[in-house]
Order: structure tokens, then sequence, then C-alpha cells
């Protein structure tokens, strides 16, 4: 997903969670991050800092990278995302839209693009904290 | 634990006034070419459009339009490159000429992803080439476009109508829109869609003869919109602009 559009979903979600629990003020505000998405932590630091709101002035944004691994449908091999194994073009792909991943990715064992991301993709809110 | 990107896609379409679903039962009734067409009308008129291919494991609108070499350009998101005067996007920007073999969460998700990071900017229109039935796609639009509105497309088959009929069922329970219904490579002149369809309850749109050229003028928007099935096409967009 992309820096920009992730941090203004971010803010959304998180000032929607501010509201509903009467907090007056954001200080830290904590995500996990699929290693598919491929994100540029710097950029996407960048585009919360530049995006939040007065009530996140001081809120600091914690993420948490998550590995991504896969297991086969097929054969039930599982394995490990190694994103040095693919091509700029493939690798952009699923930056943008990881469900690619069943395009560009195979199962090193039968070959089958049918296989289930245990872990790595997408992007949770896991919580925030601030001040009353 | 919260996705964040569904917080986002109301803001995403806020400034979209219609969001029209182009939606069939079955595959293979002329939904995409119904779609591409729609889109290309109403922006032919003057309006604003957008045209989003969902149909996710097969999608043909590019070809149908003929669109090549081009990549949307990223803003603080992604902005869909206007082709023919439609702001155009569709999956085939990331899987290229690959198969995509997604199943149902792969779908939702590629959806949300899709949904959260595209601008689509001021619209009059977004129509939305659908995939066929009832899957993943259509619920997840149900779910997160509230002012989502359905064309549905038949044929004479009833085979196709039985499948419109269980997807206009659906959407009268959902309260959800209906423009209407267009019957698609009409070969006679029988007229036992257009009273079933009138029995559901809904409007039937137009006919539209099954006309061999519309294969030819494949990949080439002109002699699209000089096809039998485009002057059809007008009048459905005629009515939904009224």
């Amino acid at each position: 997903m992309h820096e920009w559009a992730l941090a203004e979903a971010v803010i959304a979600a998180a000032s929607q969670i501010a509201e509903e629990e009467g907090l007056r003020e954001v200080t830290e505000v904590k995500l996990k991050v699929g290693e598919l998405q491929n994100l540029e932590l710097d950029l996407l630091e960048f585009a919360f800092s530049q995006l939040k709101p007065i009530k996140f002035k001081n809120a600091k944004l914690n993420v948490e990278m998550e590995k991504a691994e896969f297991k086969c449908r097929v054969c039930g091999t599982q394995w490990f995302f190694k994103r040095n194994e693919l091509d700029s073009s493939s690798s952009e792909a699923i930056h943008f839209l990881p469900e690619t991943t069943h395009i560009y990715i195979k199962c090193p064992k039968c070959g089958s693009p049918d296989f289930e991301i245990l872990h790595g993709r997408g992007v949770l809110l896991e919580s925030i904290r601030g001040v009353k | 634990m919260v996705d964040p990107r569904t917080s986002i896609i109301d803001d995403r379409l806020r400034d979209v006034n219609r969001i029209i679903a182009v939606s069939s039962g079955k595959g293979g009734v002329g939904k995409s070419l119904v779609a591409s067409t729609l889109a290309l009308t109403l922006a032919a008129k003057g309006y604003e459009v957008g045209l989003f291919d969902l149909d996710f494991s097969s999608p043909s609108t590019h070809m149908i339009l003929g669109i090549k070499g081009v990549q949307p350009k990223e803003e603080r998101g992604i902005l869909p490159p206007v082709i023919y005067g439609l702001r155009y996007m569709s999956i085939v920007y990331y899987s290229g000429e690959y198969a995509t073999p997604l199943r149902g969460a792969d779908t939702s998700n590629a959806l949300i992803e899709l949904l959260s990071v595209t601008k689509w900017g001021k619209l009059d229109f977004l129509v939305i080439d659908m995939p066929p039935g009832i899957g993943d796609a259509t619920l997840d639009l149900m779910r997160f476009i509230k002012k989502i509105e359905f064309l549905i497309v038949t044929t004479p088959s009833q085979l196709a109508f039985e499948t419109v009929r269980k997807l206009v069922s659906l959407l009268k329970e959902l309260k959800i829109p209906i423009i209407g219904v267009v019957e698609n490579m009409k070969m006679n002149s029988s007229s036992v869609i257009k009273e079933k369809i009138r029995r559901l309850g809904v409007e039937f749109l137009v006919e539209i003869p099954f006309d061999p050229k519309v294969e030819e003028a494949i990949g080439d928007v002109n002699k699209l919109l000089n096809t039998v099935l485009a002057k059809k096409v007008n009048d459905v967009a005629s009515k939904i602009v009224k």
C-alpha cells in the first residue's frame, strides 16, 4: 500500500477510535505492518507527521514489522517471503497490491500459486494511547 | 485491532456523485462491454466519469478500450490515468497479462486495497465493471459503498435470467437501488425476459440486439461507439442522467 494513503487511513481510523474513547490527545499509535506491504518506514513516518491533525501533534507512530510466511494449499509446504528473489517490477506490484503475490510467487516445492498468506499481509492498527 | 484501510474508503469516494455497479448473475452476458460503453457515453455527454474494473480474475475493459502501456500516477495515493476521457483503474496495472488466481479473502483484500488507495477526485459517475454473480466483490461493495446502485445485464437465456432474478432479490432485500436491467445479445423479438423483469418490479431499460460488429470493435473506441450496442447504451445513459 502506498505510504501516504496508508498514513491517511491510519489517521482516519485512529481519529475515529480517539473520538469513541473520548481522548482529547493521542500520544501513541501502534501499527503492525506485514512485510508484503514493502513499506518505506521513513516515508510512512514522514507522511504521518505531515498529515496528523492537532489532536495527534505529540503522537508517536510505533510500527512493528511482521515477516511474511506462506503455506501451500496443495502440498502443505511452508516458506518465508524473500524479496531479493523478485525482480523490481514484481516487487513494485506486490507493494501496491499484495494479492499479486499469487501471480509472482509460487510454491517452491510444487509450483502452485494456491497458497495461504499465514502472516505478513496487510496493516493493522493495534492500539492507540492518549489523554482523556 | 482495526484494518485502517476501511476507514478511508468513504473519504476516497466523497466527491463521487453516483456509483454504478454494472453486474450480472452469470458471466459472458456482455457486462464489461456495457460498462465500458456506458462510461464512454457518459463522458461524451460531458460528465466526469471513472471506470473501475473489479473483475480481478478476468479483467477485460482494458482490452475493450484498447489500453496498453499506461500506469497510474502516485501522488499521496494512486491517481487513475485519464484515458478517452475516463479515469481508469484496473488490477491489470499490477497483474499485467498474467492469470490472477485469487481466493475469496484475497479478492476482498485486493478490493479494499484499491478502494483505499485510489484517489478518484471529483466525479459525476463512477462505473464499476463487476465480476459475475454475488460473490465477495459484490458483497464487499455493498458493505463499503453506501451509495452504490446496480445496473444489471442479462441475455435472453433463461439461465442468465434465473441468476439475475436471484441478484435482484438479494439487492431488493438489502434495499440497494437498482437502476434497471439491460437485455443484451437479443436474437429475436420475444418479450419473455422484458415481462419477467417487469414482474420483478424492476425497470426494463433496453434490448440490445446481437451485433457481430461488436467483436471487430474490441480495442477501438471509435468503432465501439458506432455499434448498435453503443446506440442502445446511449438510451440507458440518457435514462441514468435524467
